[in-house]
């Protein structure tokens, strides 16, 4: 009952298609939804059926969306328009704005290019996103009496965010994709210390430590010039939103800086809307970009202009920006096929490509490329992969595992082969257990649960001030509480003995003992009595003995009195305590022994 | 539990609650009312203010004191010098003990540099994103105004004289604590120990208390907060309202079941009624503008003016006037304007909505873009003049009538009585405000518009939210001064009666804490033996280390080498706790057993009294007591184990 149970049914040890069933508490939650852009069978979904045949919403308690690609929420009108599920689903603002328009670019793609039947239609978007919930950034939302969700920043794209679950006393931290290097116009991801039970990480770059971002992009902008130089066409091939924006930004200044007249094109219609999201969710983009949005925004490019179609076929250099960004589809692979033959031209991968694309077939350095109509194209132009897709590489995911302190790790959205990697040296480097499950199969993380007790407060006040009478509490001497633990329908309180029978409905059994104790002390009965309190206090200065009327000396429950005294300087003292102060009364007795005796 | 006062105006609050040994700062309001006892401070020079006669005393050594400082408007009594405010008095609190400040809205903030730089506050500062931005333009604005318009020589002899000065001079509050405003310096140091916060984030002070903010619809990204300790809720609810405007709805449901509701920045404007004072505010601009004339509409930068803004160029374009042009002079017009747009998460449903079209969530934006709203710094920018025609609608600061933009239109058009000046802003008494103006032609109009709870609004509040305590501004709980008739306008009576926070005093709260989080690590949790005494009803004596870090607590395993706490050369024993009561037969059954051969049972009044001669030895039972004479040691450790055999033990 203690375990949490983690299934991935897509992600697990392979990019695309992040969709994790996370079980807790008693709890289903999944965590992402999204489509594989290699396939174009049923593979491309996640199996749902391993959930539930049929309608969701009694198996699941809700559903969470860490951001806007769809390799992370492509799948969801899908689950819930055609599947079947009606409850709740979160997601940031900025992903409820983007993703339908992603969701649809997609659709359109599917159905009236590729004639694919069976796929959601823009109505089952609409209604998809109808039942979906948007939280902003910390914000503590109660799903339902017991999951209590909370989204951070996570840099990767506009509005992605890492979720913590949190059910009953135990949480998991999901990260989606993240960055943890600020870049162009977003921040870096971050996180407190809220000590998960596991942290599910993405682990695209698990075995890549990047190099600095500038030499990047100086790599980038120097290759991009060298082909305009020579007159050839540089096609990037991009998201509609995200990296585009940042590349943009990137392409602008340069061309400013450099005075250069080659035209930059943005292919798709969505240009100006994209960049009003950005505008509008401007407080999602990093530090420097809100500081300066009133005097200039920098979503308003000067050098970039729409792409129209004919402009394909046009001479001279040009660069151009098209979606879709792994070359699986759409405006870039049209335009791949119609440039690839020329060496003049260049193409810039700034990011993934899952495996099957032809974006992922070109970049592992194929010649001949086959497209899906059997058609055979041969690759001369040159192919640049670069690597601006921002995830977090290994030394960012350790990084991320040092914020938030979790008991586990799990990696998914990453190749296993370097999943196996990370997960060495995440086990040799915090000693904690680190799970990698495969698609379909379940990881169970035992995790040891800590009891919340209510405690009287009388009782906390009255053993800490045991212990730190003296001001600055000693570290070494442990701080002792005893007191009787009460289970009553599941809350636990623990609380003085006598409360306790009360609340037991018990009568506490009283034992007292009475001592006859001789010792041998000069002086007046007083003057002994003095001596005695004086020899107790010296031994401990922060339970200090106080003296009462008639010469009795009291501490707690015991109370000690001078029975009487004779020429000898023979004293005898009657010592007497109740039985929970036994500990004490010896004490007091071996002391009075070891020195007067 | 305590709450010490900082602060005379209960819409500009600032208190600080000491609760759980943990100071927080509730609000840091700045009163800028001390404002009105200065003359205005024109942008250029004016005749009129400077031709102003000197108040004359009747006693003349007073005037050679003065020295002129006082002038005379139409028996008023003005202060002729640099502009002084009041900010938070802290002499019954030392604010370097302050942990934590929690800011509501913009304009309850306006003091924090006030604190943050002048007095050794060590701690942090929560608000929401939208209160530290727009409260940033706030004091921006004021900041800008009254540095533009300097003047050298401060005015403080006036101050000596006080008692026979005329009202209402003579009434200034604690003038000799007020002190010239802040510098854009101390801005931006203190608002940069600010911390942005969001709704419902929850949030650690000191380990001890948690709290969070909850959206209260008064203002973009105002908020109410909700301090607990665990155990004990606190709701603090500062400038909040339930009438539908631009930000997001008041949350209510949080606040619910608190052991105290602190509330406070109610409206001040009681006997009017926002909607119909927007709506004679719109009646009253058209028929100026209709016949000829000009409104200027005193404001602040942010808030209210985006309504007035929606609701003008809705009523104008319904009426025939959409040709007028709206003017909006302000040094932060511009990223005021900016920043509306831009917080689309802090807004209501309706405005967020747009934003995933994309459009922009308010109407103002678009009134700039086809040039129906024209924004400016300040009335010398560039463009200006080529804008410039009448009729018009100036909307410009300060609505305290002394300083800023407004001050230069007053002078302009006060003459005019096609002109007219229309109040909208709740903060300053109108007529105060035009007091230095008088005499004026041109026509006012006031209608003031106060988005914040009203009584009848708050009576209802805290009947659905149900707060064990409730304190509240003493004013609050007497009718209003300008309406001391009306009993409706005052906190209703409850059960337990409200408490009432007067200005600068101190007030114990009655809330007792009981209980307190501890948490049982799982190996200390594995090792209890729990006695069951019914189903659902168990009980077991724990002992382990407390180990307490950050104000949080855990009960770990006691390891037997660190010994105990002052008894670690002493025997330890595990503490038990018998039940019952011993049953005579039983015991000496056991005795026997041990040797004790020779008990003697004697029956007593209460019980019964065993003896055991030979060993010197009384045993006394008496129902759940138990009381054993015994000398021998190594005896008495024998008795003892034999009685806890005998009864049952926890």
């Amino acid at each position: 009952m203690t375990d949490i149970k983690v299934t991935p049914l897509g992600a697990g040890q392979d990019v695309g298609r992040s969709c994790i069933l996370l079980q807790m508490g008693g709890k289903n939650i999944m965590l992402d939804c999204g489509m594989h852009m290699g396939y174009n069978d049923e593979r491309r979904f996640p199996d749902f059926s391993y959930i539930a045949d049929g309608n969701l919403t009694e198996s699941l308690d809700c559903v969470i969306i860490s951001h806007f690609h769809l390799d992370h929420c492509g799948a969801l009108p899908f689950m819930t328009e055609m599947v079947g599920y009606s409850g709740p689903i979160y997601m940031t603002h900025p992903t409820k704005a983007i993703a339908p328009i992603l969701l649809e670019d997609m659709r359109k793609v599917a159905v009236e290019r590729k004639g694919e039947t069976n796929f959601f239609t823009s109505a089952h978007i609409k209604d998809c996103m109808k039942k979906v919930i948007a939280v902003t950034l910390h914000q503590t939302v109660q799903v339902d009496s017991e999951i209590e969700i909370k989204a951070y920043y996570a840099g990767h794209v506009l509005g992605a965010a890492m979720f913590h679950v949190k059910v009953g006393n135990q949480s998991v931290v999901y990260t989606g994709d993240y960055n943890m290097t600020p870049d162009r116009h977003l921040g870096a991801a971050w996180i407190d210390k809220c000590r998960p039970n596991i942290l599910i990480s993405e682990s695209t770059y698990a075995t890549t430590i990047r190099d600095s971002k500038r030499c990047r992009e100086r790599d980038f902008l120097k290759k991009v010039h060298d082909c305009v130089d020579r007159g050839g066409k540089v096609l990037i091939p991009v998201f509609a939103l995200g990296r585009a924006q940042e590349l943009c930004i990137l392409l602008e200044t340069y061309w400013d800086r450099m005075n250069l007249k080659a035209p930059i094109y943005f292919a798709v219609g969505l240009t100006e809307k994209a960049n009003n999201y950005y505008k509008m969710f401007i407080t999602w983009t990093n530090q420097k970009i809100r500081k300066t949005f009133v005097q200039r925004n920098m979503f308003d490019f000067k050098h970039i202009r729409p792409f129209d179609k004919s402009y394909a076929d046009t001479p001279g250099p040009m660069v151009v920006f098209a979606t879709p960004g792994m070359l699986h589809a759409g405006l870039s692979l049209q335009l791949f096929k119609k440039w690839a033959p020329n060496e003049n031209n260049m193409l810039i991968m700034p990011g993934y490509c899952v495996s099957g694309t032809v974006g992922a077939k070109v970049l592992s350095g194929a010649k001949k490329v086959e497209t899906e109509n059997r058609q055979v194209i041969e690759v001369k132009m040159s192919v640049q992969y670069m690597s601006f897709s921002a995830h977090a590489d290994a030394k960012g995911i350790m990084q991320l595992i040092q914020y938030c302190e979790p008991q586990n790790v799990l990696l998914v959205h990453g190749e296993g082969v370097k999943m196996e990697f990370l997960k060495q040296k995440i086990q040799q480097e915090y000693g904690i257990d680190c799970y990698m499950p495969a698609n379909g199969e379940s990881a169970y993380i035992p995790c040891k649960p800590v009891v919340p007790v209510d405690v009287s407060l009388s009782l906390l006040k009255k053993e800490m001030a045991l212990y730190d009478t003296v001001g600055a509490p000693d570290p070494k001497r442990p701080c002792r509480m005893h007191g009787v633990l009460v289970m009553k329908d599941n809350v636990l309180r623990l609380m003085e003995p006598e409360k306790a029978f009360g609340e037991l409905g018990l009568n506490r059994h009283a034992i007292r003992f009475t001592s006859c104790l001789q010792l041998r002390l000069p002086g007046s009965a007083s003057r002994a009595m003095d001596q005695i309190q004086l020899i107790l206090n010296s031994q401990n200065t922060n339970y200090p003995v106080k003296p009462s009327e008639e010469g009795v000396l009291n501490l707690e429950s015991v109370s000690i009195k001078m029975e009487s005294t004779d020429k000898e300087d023979r004293k005898s003292m009657m010592i007497s305590w109740a039985l929970q102060d036994e500990d004490l009364a010896t004490w007091i007795m071996s002391s009075l022994r070891q020195v007067i005796v | 539990m305590k709450i010490y006062s900082l602060g005379a105006n209960p819409n500009k609050p600032c208190n600080i609650l000491n609760f759980k040994g943990v100071s927080l700062m509730l609000d840091c309001g700045l009163d800028i009312n001390s404002a009105l006892h200065f003359l205005p401070l024109p942008l250029v020079a004016s005749k009129r203010l400077s031709n102003l006669p000197n108040w004359i005393p009747k006693d003349a050594q007073d005037a050679a004191l003065l020295d002129g400082e006082l002038k005379e408007c139409e028996n008023r009594v003005l202060v002729d010098g640099p502009i002084e405010i009041l900010p938070p008095q802290s002499d019954i609190f030392d604010i370097c003990d302050v942990d934590t400040i929690l800011l509501s809205n913009h304009a309850c903030m306006l003091a924090l540099p006030f604190i943050t730089e002048e007095t050794g506050f060590k701690g942090r500062v929560y608000a929401t994103e939208p209160t530290l931005q727009i409260g940033r333009l706030y004091m921006e604005e004021l900041v800008n105004y009254l540095e533009r318009t300097p003047k050298s020589q401060r005015a403080n002899r006036w101050k000596q004289v006080i008692q026979s000065l005329p009202p209402p001079l003579s009434g200034a509050l604690r003038p000799n604590d007020w002190k010239k405003v802040y510098s854009t310096k101390a801005i931006n140091a203190a608002l940069a120990k600010v911390r942005m916060v969001g709704f419902n984030e929850k949030i650690d002070i000191c380990g001890a208390l948690t709290v969070m903010a909850v959206s209260s619809g008064y203002s973009l990204g105002s908020c109410n907060w909700i301090i607990h300790s665990g155990y004990e809720k606190i709701a603090y609810v500062s400038a909040s309202s339930t009438l539908t405007t631009h930000p997001r709805p008041m949350d209510q449901v949080a606040l619910r079941n608190a052991d105290l509701l602190i509330l406070t920045a109610l409206t001040q404007t009681p006997v009017a009624n926002p909607d119909s004072m927007l709506g004679e505010f719109c009646m009253a601009v058209a028929s100026t503008l209709r016949s000829g004339g000009s409104c200027l509409v005193p404001c602040h930068p942010s808030g209210l003016l985006y309504d007035l803004f929606e609701c003008l160029s809705v009523h104008l374009d319904n009426i025939g006037l959409s040709q007028i042009p709206l003017f909006f002079f302000s040094p932060v017009a511009e990223t005021s304007l900016a920043y509306s747009n831009i917080f689309a998460e802090w807004l209501s449903s309706g405005k967020q909505s747009k934003v995933y079209l994309p459009e922009e969530p308010f109407p103002h934006a678009h009134l700039i873009k086809n040039g129906r709203l024209k924004h400016f710094p300040s009335l010398h920018a560039e463009g200006f003049t080529n804008e410039y025609r009448q009729p018009c609608v100036v909307f410009c600061g300060h609505p305290s009538l002394r300083f800023g933009n407004v001050v230069h239109f007053i002078e302009l058009w006060g003459n005019h009585s096609n002109h007219s000046i229309v109040f909208v802003e709740p903060d300053f008494p109108y007529l105060e405000a035009l007091a230095p103006y008088q005499p004026l032609t041109m026509k006012i109009v006031h209608c003031p518009i106060d988005t914040s709870l009203s009584f009848t609004q708050a009576n209802k509040l805290i009947r659905d939210l149900k707060p064990g305590n409730l304190l509240v501004p003493d004013v609050y709980l007497h009718p209003p001064v300008s309406a001391p008739l009306r009993s409706d306008l005052v906190i209703q009576e409850l059960d337990p009666p409200a408490l009432g926070m007067k200005s600068y005093q101190v007030l114990q709260l009655p809330i007792k804490r009981k209980q307190e989080k501890v948490h049982l690590d799982p190996a200390l949790a594995s090792r209890l033996e729990p006695i069951q005494f019914k189903t659902g009803l168990s009980a077991s004596t724990l002992t382990g280390k407390l180990d307490a870090r950050d104000n949080k607590f855990t009960l770990k395993v006691l390891n037997e080498e660190e010994g105990g706490t002052l008894y670690s050369a002493a025997e330890r024993m595990l503490p038990r706790h018998p039940w019952g009561s011993v049953d005579t037969t039983q015991l000496l059954h056991l005795l026997s057993q041990h040797g004790l051969l020779d008990a003697r049972v004697e029956d007593t009044p209460r019980g019964v009294v065993i003896h055991l001669p030979r060993e010197d030895t009384v045993i006394q039972l008496e129902g759940s007591n138990t009381h054993v004479y015994c000398h021998d040691e190594a005896l008495r450790r024998t008795l003892r184990d034999i009685l806890l055999q005998c009864l049952p033990c926890l």
